[in-house]
């Protein structure tokens, strides 16, 4: 590889190079050089010229291949084919049925509408492209020597740019040079994944020690990359200096484009991908299509449909065989020969008549039934878009569907599949409590502080409750200038903060902070412990004064500090000082980058060197003064007034160095340097990070700057002190858990610290020897943290554990040989990433755990409660530990107190398989002892032989929420059981213990894990899902779910990129499903019904003609009318219906969830309403056609003076048909009908004058005309709807007044009075129905009775009066300590056993529990009955 | 100001429609409205039914088969098909005064005019006196496009070829001796036929427009000599051609031939015997057609036809009906709850 770049550097003969362009192709790797080594000779010898240039194109289409392509992509349409395919039959002679012309029009028409429209938004994205590649930027030009301005569709890659500040990257930059003394680049990455923090970017490492500017004429090393690809994340390659030396490349070597640069003066950078091939353009995907169930479900019927259309065909090409056979020989005089004058056979005129029969019935088909559904659904959406309920006023984001086409299945979800951090929670957290060295820190004057914030703001909401604009962020100027790069992809960036008064503090305190509001910065320390690290660190100080070793410092106190410590630096938080926005703070002490080689590393770690910040004054201010040179110069062509005020301020020397360098003053003065220290602001990646650097900030252990190599930290009476930052292992979510390896500056030692989730450390931690004092006092530590961490978990805190690792310099080196070997491995780099993490961060000693908590959202319990109302069932999937988790859902009252849990923690797949027998066997028990007859039976069929699922046993299938919802149980489970339970074996049994449950929390599940549950609910029972989570780790869940839910959140945009709709709270779910769902449901299932029955309805009419014209395909009606009664007359009606009819008002939908349930069953559209609907269409043109046969039997009337009247008898009929449907009437309603009828009659009219001649054959000249002039027209027009719906009518009436649905009740209830309706539904909160109907149906069904049985067994167990929070937890907390088989076994058994008795005691009476609790083993189960 | 607007500028706008609250009329089909409802349109209907019925009684008609499918019909002789020009007279009497003024049509059973194929054969453009169309006309008429010379044939297609070409004249017996009725053949085809849709080539004689052409095959005179009695009356706006031209909606369909408007039975055809001396040209038996002649007078709402009204009263009373059963069924369920 190497001698192959060096071949390219000295550009050999293009031929070879052509060679090893293909073979790199091959390699999958891009080799990327300078372009201006290679201007003079453009084009063949550029070994870059096979990159995509910058040039985007996103539009589909050319001015030329709009139309075959266009036309191409709508042939995809099945419909489309057929319909072009009838018209086309038409021109056949023998067997045309209409003017071929005429008969084109209909597709010709919606083909246009859809070719506008898809002409409409290319236009829009060929502007956009054009605004976007007519940009400007910098591109270095070999001949002037110079950075030119070109447009972005003019670079190239390999091109060397240059950015300025605020500038959009044109392309992905790989990071050469940078006008930061830091060699940093900061940007802002808001645009790509919504995350609002700035990023530190990286110049590539063999460039960092360029003390002057970079040079590109002196560039000549060439770069191997991966191809491109769209992970955001990952960047890997590396370059090839002329010497031969090859550095790795990160990902934070690259800037990618569409990213804004931030805080850097200047920054060099040369092409790597352009254009389409950038990891923006990769991932900028079109919005997603999904086929609803409802579409599935219109489908089946449209089939059924043309299985109609054929029989009916068949029919009339049989009659019309027979009818020939008839005359025999004989031919009538009306008879018409072929055209060579010779006779058909019969059999050869049914065949054709067939043929012709297709034509004349395809209105059958309902050819604009798609349209209309499409147009149907932008219309909803954009009511979606529009609704005021679901609009964020903090974040200014409302609801975005991504999806547009699956706005209905809202309205039929039964299950939802929630992620809870950052979902029912706000994913912002705040510092708690904390234990350290086994030592418990309660903090309660900070929950005093919390609790005051609470009242606050909900008194402060209440005085802004309306229509406050509130001051907001005012967002950084490139979210208004800049264009949108990404178009699929809101740029707005979600910012969230906790309530409307907070985000106004927060606005107002700190604009430019991601995660911070004073809820989280104002930490009240806890006075012990202050007094604590007051005191260790005035100890410190004295024994640096008279240089004494750090170990000699108690233990405790040490490790107080060291908490501390690793508070501040174990994190990636950047720090910013909020005058300046996103201005770094520089508080330097030595300019040296981090280790990068083992001879670096010894060389740097020469005794020599050791003391902090010594040596480094003069580099750095030689850089500030480059810096602000090049400031001066760029003065002038800087666009912004920002990068002006960052110059100036940089022109000045910072002001921390005088701190830095002073010593710090002995009695140093709090105040003044606190209020300094506020101004700092924290910028975190994630929120718990924030929060615990702020937390340490309370204490006095502030972080002051971060800077690749270092951080610094401020500490009482020790004053600054820098940490030279050796390596930082970022978190991931496999290992859960982060370190840095730091020098600590006072002892001198290499340090590791980490931190991360309780489980895995705990894991790593060193075993204690408990031969010494010291490893006794570790065994109490341990001990004593993971009791509080049990009850951080109880509490529903969010629990961190803290450890350190002290490592020998050779230790570290040889870690560091073995890990710099990984990182610079291409091949399977994760993998060894992963070892060498895991090398390093073993026998770790610990310090203390943090409890932080996540608040839940506004809303939330609300919400859930309603959403379970409506017949919901809610799991929730969460990645945190199973006591935090069950302690978040009893907040959230995701878990009743009344509930019993059972809980499932097994540690084999056997035990897991015992657990969920025994489970069953329990709920049948439960089950039986309600005895409600017929519910049980089903219960048994259904569950004796494991058939659970609907298909199964079709009875159930309907109404299967009514029997499992009976149990007021709730389940909990743990990540590994469920690793066991998803096995294929035991997923059966699963899914019939969590069907009978109330809610569902699995615990520690890993994404896809969330996935598999919800794939595996998703097949098996058949039900329709909805996912909805906010962070990466559930995209995947939420890709599988039948509907995906993102919360546009503080976690970024993957999870919203992923969805289907994103919504910026949890909240907002209610009204999304319970009244948007609904009305989208119903809306559009009651429009696809009226459609299927319009056009039988119509075709049905000419059918019954066939039977009075001999089955010749004759129609009475003329074509005219024939092909644009759906296109035109009879669709505006339906459109405005289907889009603007509420069956029943939010208000009330969102009052009585269990209006819901209408859509869940799929109520509205059962398959028996298609025939219905059926039966009906062919009654009603039964009515519309016998009567004007009887009225004009025996008459003189002539074939079109007859069909007229039928066609507007038809159109009346429809129209009032949709009337009846129609449930409330705007004006629009009003307008469209008499549009309707309007546009018939003046067509009519307007067609029946136009031409005496033309209109061959039916020449319908002055028809209407005379029928106007007749009454008997008017008579019919009368009767006839009437006659042809009455039935229709009737059964609704009926229905309406006798028999109410229950949404007909709801309907019934928005009539009322406002007042009378609130009590009404006040009352019904308790007795769920209406004064109107006797026996609300869905009242039994809600509430479905077995309260008798509930209460008895809440007595048989005496337990039910312990509180929930308080056993929930020391029983889990057992059953972690017994799973990890330490501590305390007796303990543990113990209160087992207790339970268990407890369990077996009162259950024993039943048969086949006896054998439950001793067998099980290693798997334990709890099933607590709570109050 | 600026600021905020920026500030929300992805905050809906806050309208009725936007927020889909509309004021919207909801229309509840609760008893209260529809059991006063149906009963209102019953009567309604039931109204209307009665003033029909009663209209539909007083219209008289009289209808008489002369296909001759029977031996002793008077026209059976004319089945014959090798006999020409037969000539048959049909004897019928009337009780009362046939109510002037009396429509003379005639009657084809099982004769489908609406065949599509025949529909489309015809020439609008031809028919319209376009006399390029005489030379060429156009293709749907085939094969009544050229005869066996190919020459063409004017006026083309199948349905002026089947034109009806039986002919009648009426006689009242006044004390045996045959007083012939005038029939008025003016006015019977629709207006617009006869005026606008219908045109002869403007060539006087009207002769020479068809020269080159021959008359459609079953014809047997030419079209500018379908009436040799008004000169006016010929060629494409010859009445009863028009008449035929307008095909009828149903396979048992009658036509209006003549009227009986003038001098003695202007005021209907008074009590007596009466003579219809039929030209039996058209053959109808070879597909089990019937002809027949038909003569009844007509009211504000056209011929007899009493279903309408029939339909209106049975449509009337169910609607009432239904509310009696509604209103039985709501007093029986339903009082008892409204509290």
């Amino acid at each position: 590889m190497a001698r192959e770049s060096e071949d390219a550097g000295m550009a050999k003969a293009s031929k070879v190079k052509r060679q090893k362009k293909k073979k790199t192709k091959e390699n999958k790797t891009r080799t990327v050089q300078a372009n201006i080594l290679y201007d003079n000779a453009k084009g063949e010898e550029n070994p870059n010229r096979h990159y995509a240039n910058n040039k985007i194109k996103t539009t589909k289409y050319t001015v030329l291949s709009f139309l075959p392509k266009n036309l191409f992509e709508q042939f995809h349409r099945f419909a489309n084919v057929y319909f072009v395919f009838i018209a086309l039959l038409n021109f056949v002679p023998v067997v045309n049925a209409f003017q071929p012309e005429l008969a084109l029009a209909p597709v010709v028409f919606i083909l246009s509408v859809t070719a506008i429209k898809d002409l409409w938004e290319d236009y829009r994205r060929h502007r956009s492209d054009k605004e976007i590649n007519h940009m400007d930027c910098l591109v270095y030009s070999r001949v002037e020597r110079r950075y030119v301005e070109k447009y972005w569709k003019e670079v190239r890659v390999g091109d060397f740019i240059r950015l300025r500040c605020n500038e959009i990257l044109p392309a992905d930059v790989l990071l050469l040079s940078s006008s930061d003394p830091d060699r940093l680049c900061h940007i802002e990455t808001a645009t790509l994944d919504g995350e609002t923090n700035l990023k530190q970017r990286q110049v590539v490492r063999s460039f960092f020690d360029l003390d002057c500017d970079f040079d590109p004429l002196k560039y000549n090393s060439v770069i191997e990359c991966e191809k491109p690809n769209n992970d955001l994340n990952r960047f890997r390659g590396y370059i090839i200096h002329r010497s031969g030396r090859r550095d790795a490349l990160y990902k934070e070597n690259l800037l990618l484009r569409g990213c804004t640069i931030r805080n850097t003066e200047e920054a060099v950078g040369i092409v790597i991908y352009a254009g389409h091939e950038t990891k923006a353009m990769l991932n900028n995907n079109g919005p997603r299509y999904k086929r609803s169930k409802l579409e599935r479900q219109m489908n089946v019927d449209v089939f059924w449909c043309v299985i109609i259309l054929l029989v009916m065909c068949l029919f009339a090409a049989v009659g019309h065989g027979l009818w020939m056979f008839q005359y025999g020989d004989k031919r009538p005089v009306f008879d018409v020969l072929s055209p060579e004058g010779t006779d058909l056979s019969p059999i050869m005129s049914a065949i054709y008549l067939f043929l012709t029969m297709i034509i004349v019935f395809q209105v059958l088909i309902p050819i604009s039934l798609f349209v209309s559904i499409e147009i149907v659904k932008i219309c909803q959406v954009y009511f979606i878009h529009q609704d005021m309920d679901l609009y964020d006023e903090e974040t200014d984001s409302h609801l975005q569907c991504r999806a547009l086409n699956i706005t209905e299945d809202l309205g039929q979800m039964q299950y939802i599949f929630s992620d809870k951090t950052g979902t029912l929670t706000e994913n912002k957290m705040v510092f708690r409590r904390c234990t350290v060295a086994g030592v418990e820190y309660s903090h309660d004057a900070n929950a005093r502080r919390l609790a005051m914030y609470q009242e606050m703001d909900s008194e402060e909401e209440e005085c802004t409750s309306h229509g406050g604009t509130l001051p907001r962020r005012d967002s950084v100027t490139s979210h208004q200038s800049a264009p949108v790069v990404l178009r699929s992809q809101s740029t707005k960036s979600h910012r969230r903060t906790g309530s409307r008064a907070e985000a106004k503090r927060a606005s107002i305190l700190s604009k430019h902070t991601a995660f911070s509001s004073p809820m989280e910065k104002d930490i009240t320390p806890d006075p012990q412990l202050l007094d604590k690290v007051n005191e260790c660190s005035s100890q410190m100080d004295f024994m640096r004064f008279h240089s004494q070793p750090m170990s000699q410092l108690p233990s405790d106190l040490s490790d107080i500090i060291d908490f501390f410590i690793a508070l501040t630096i174990c994190n990636t938080v950047v720090v910013s000082s909020p005058n300046q926005p996103r201005q770094k703070v520089r508080m330097r002490f030595e300019l040296k980058s981090p280790v990068k080689t083992i001879e670096d590393f010894i060389k740097r770690f020469t005794p020599s060197r050791l003391t902090s910040g010594s040596n480094s004054s003069s580099s750095s201010s030689l850089i500030t003064n480059r810096s602000s040179n090049k400031g001066c110069s760029s003065m002038l062509s800087s666009p912004s007034a920002e990068s002006t005020l960052t110059k100036l301020d940089e022109e000045r020397p910072p002001r921390g160095l005088d701190h830095a360098f002073s010593p710090v003053p002995p009695c140093y003065d709090g105040k003044a340097w606190d209020k300094e220290e506020g101004e700092l602001r924290y910028e975190a990646e994630s929120p718990d990070e924030a929060a615990l650097v702020y937390a340490a900030r309370a204490y006095k252990c502030s972080l002051v700057g971060r800077l690749p190599d270092q951080v610094t930290v401020e500490l009482p009476h020790l004053g600054k002190l820098s940490f030279e930052l050796l390596h930082t292992l970022g978190f991931d979510s496999t290992r859960k858990r982060m370190s840095v390896v730091v020098r600590h500056p006072l002892t001198d030692q290499i340090t590791v610290y980490t931190k991360g989730a309780d489980s895995v450390i705990m894991d790593l931690i060193k075993p204690p020897n408990t031969g010494n004092s010291k490893g006794k006092r570790q065994k109490k530590i341990v001990y004593r943290t993971q009791n509080y961490l049990n009850l951080y978990a109880a509490d529903g805190l969010r629990t961190l554990c803290i450890a350190k690792k002290i490592l020998s310099k050779d230790e570290y080196a040889c870690w560091l040989q073995r890990h710099l070997e990984a990182e610079t491995a291409i091949q399977g780099r994760e993998e060894l990433l992963f070892e060498s993490a895991l090398r390093l961060e073993t026998n770790l000693q610990l310090l203390g755990a943090t409890g932080i908590e996540d608040r839940l959202q506004d809303g939330v319990p609300e919400t859930i409660a309603s959403l379970r109302k409506a017949g919901l069932q809610i799991w929730v999937l969460t990645g945190d530990k199973q006591e935090t988790a069950v302690n978040i859902a009893y907040a959230c009252k995701l878990l009743d107190p009344e509930e019993e849990i059972l809980t499932l923690n097994a540690d084999s797949q056997e035990a897991c398989a015992l657990l969920l027998e025994e489970s069953l066997h329990y709920i049948q028990a439960k089950f039986l002892c309600s005895s409600t007859d017929q519910a049980a039976k089903a219960f048994h069929t259904n569950f004796a032989p494991f058939e659970i699922y609907p298909s199964s046993s079709p009875s159930s299938s309907s109404s299967h929420t009514v029997p499992f919802m009976v149990h007021r149980l709730g389940l909990v489970i743990d990540g590994r059981t469920l690793a066991y339970a998803l096995d294929k074996s035991l997923e059966d049994k699963f899914l019939a213990v969590a069907r009978s449950c109330r809610s569902v929390l699995c615990c520690r599940s890993t994404p896809l894990q969330k996935s598999m549950v919800v794939k595996l609910v998703r097949n098996k029972l058949k039900v329709m899902t909805l996912a909805i989570g906010d962070g990466a780790n559930d995209v995947s869940m939420i890709q599988v779910a039948d509907v995906g839910v993102g919360i546009s959140g503080q976690e970024g945009m993957q999870a919203v990129m992923a969805s289907d709709f994103a919504l910026p709270r949890f909240r907002y779910l209610q009204k999304l499903l319970l009244v948007h769902g609904h009305w989208c449901y119903s809306r559009l299932a009651n429009m696809i019904l009226y459609f299927f029955y319009k056009n039988a309805m119509f075709v049905a009419l000419i059918f019954w003609y066939q039977f009075y014209c001999g089955f010749s395909g004759s129609a009475m009606i003329d074509q005219w009318y024939l092909i644009f009664f759906n296109l035109m007359f009879s669709a505006f009606p339906q459109l405005i219906t289907g889009t603007l009819d509420k069956d029943v008002s939010a208000e009330t939908l969102q009052q009585l969830p269990h209006l819901y349930v209408n859509g869940q069953n799929s109520e509205e559209y059962k398959p028996y309403m298609f025939w219905m609907n059926m039966i009906d269409a062919f009654y009603q043109s039964l009515v519309c056609f016998f009567i004007p046969y009887f009225a004009y039997a025996d008459s003189d009337v002539d074939l079109f003076t007859w069909g007229t009247p039928i066609t507007t008898l038809a159109l009346f009929t429809i129209l009032l048909h949709l009337g009846i449907e129609t449930k409330t009437w705007t004006w629009m309603n009003w307008l469209s009908i008499t549009f309707s009828i309007a546009l018939f009659f003046t067509v009519a009219l307007c067609y029946n004058a136009s031409c005496p001649t033309c209109y061959s054959p039916s020449n319908p000249y002055w028809t209407m005309q005379r029928l106007l002039q007749d009454p008997l027209f008017y008579l019919l027009c009368a009767i006839t709807p009437v006659a042809a719906l009455l039935p229709r009518y009737f059964y609704r009436a009926c229905q309406g007044t006798l028999f109410p649905s229950p949404v007909q009740v709801g309907r019934q209830l928005d009539k009322l009075p406002t007042e009378i309706r609130r009590n009404i539904l006040s009352l019904s909160r308790v007795k769920v129905g209406s004064p109107l109907s006797p026996k609300p149906p869905f009242l039994s069904l809600a509430k479905p009775s077995p309260k008798g049985c509930n209460k008895k067994d809440q007595r048989s167990f005496p337990s039910s009066n312990t509180p929930p929070a308080k056993k929930g937890p020391v029983s889990q907390a057992d059953e972690e300590k017994g799973q990890r088989s330490q501590v305390q076994p007796s303990d543990s058994v113990r209160s087992h056993s207790d339970l268990y008795t407890l369990v077996a005691t009162e259950i024993d009476t039943l048969p086949y529990t006896k054998d439950a609790p001793t067998t099980l083993g290693g798997a334990t189960a709890s099933f607590n009955q709570s109050l | 100001m600026v600021k905020q607007e920026k500030a929300s500028a992805n905050r809906p706008d806050n309208t009725a429609f936007t927020q889909q609250r509309l004021p919207a009329w909801q229309p509840m089909l609760s008893a209260g409205i529809v059991i006063p409802g149906f009963v209102l349109i019953g009567l309604a209907f039931i109204g209307i039914g009665v003033a029909l019925f009663v209209t539909s009684r007083g219209i008289q008609v009289l209808e008489i088969d002369y296909t001759g499918v029977e031996q002793n019909s008077p026209c059976f002789p004319c089945t014959d098909q090798n006999r020409k020009n037969c000539v048959c007279d049909v004897n019928f009497s009337i009780d009362t005064l046939f109510q002037g003024p009396v429509f003379f049509y005639y009657g084809l059973s099982n004769y489908f005019q609406n065949y599509r194929k025949y529909g489309v054969s015809k020439d609008d453009y031809q028919l319209s006196g376009d006399l390029s169309y005489f030379k060429a006309p156009s293709s749907t008429c085939s094969p009544y496009e050229y005869d066996k010379n190919n020459k063409p044939i004017v006026p083309c297609g199948s349905v002026a070829n089947s034109m009806f070409n039986d002919t009648f004249k009426l006689f009242q017996i006044v004390n045996g001796a045959k007083k012939q009725v005038s029939l008025d053949g003016k006015g019977i085809a629709w207006w617009t036929d006869y005026n606008i849709k219908y045109r002869n080539p403007s060539v006087t004689p009207l002769k020479n427009a068809f020269n080159g052409t021959v008359k459609p095959l079953f014809w047997s005179k030419p079209a500018y000599e379908l009436d040799l009695s008004d000169p006016a009356n010929n060629g494409f706006i010859n009445q009863d051609f028009l008449v035929w031209m307008r095909r009828a909606a149903l396979p048992n369909f009658r036509k209006l031939y003549r009227r009986i408007t003038d001098g003695d039975y202007a005021q209907g055809l008074p009590a007596g015997n009466y003579t219809l001396e039929v030209s039996y040209n058209y053959p109808v038996l070879s597909f089990g057609g019937r002809k027949k002649v038909v003569f009844s007078n007509v009211s504000w709402m056209g011929g007899k036809n009493e279903f309408l009204g029939i339909a209106y009263l049975v449509i009337g009373s169910m609607c009432v009906f239904m509310s009696i059963v509604m209103l039985i069924v709501y007093a029986k369920f339903k009082f008892p709850e409204e509290d």
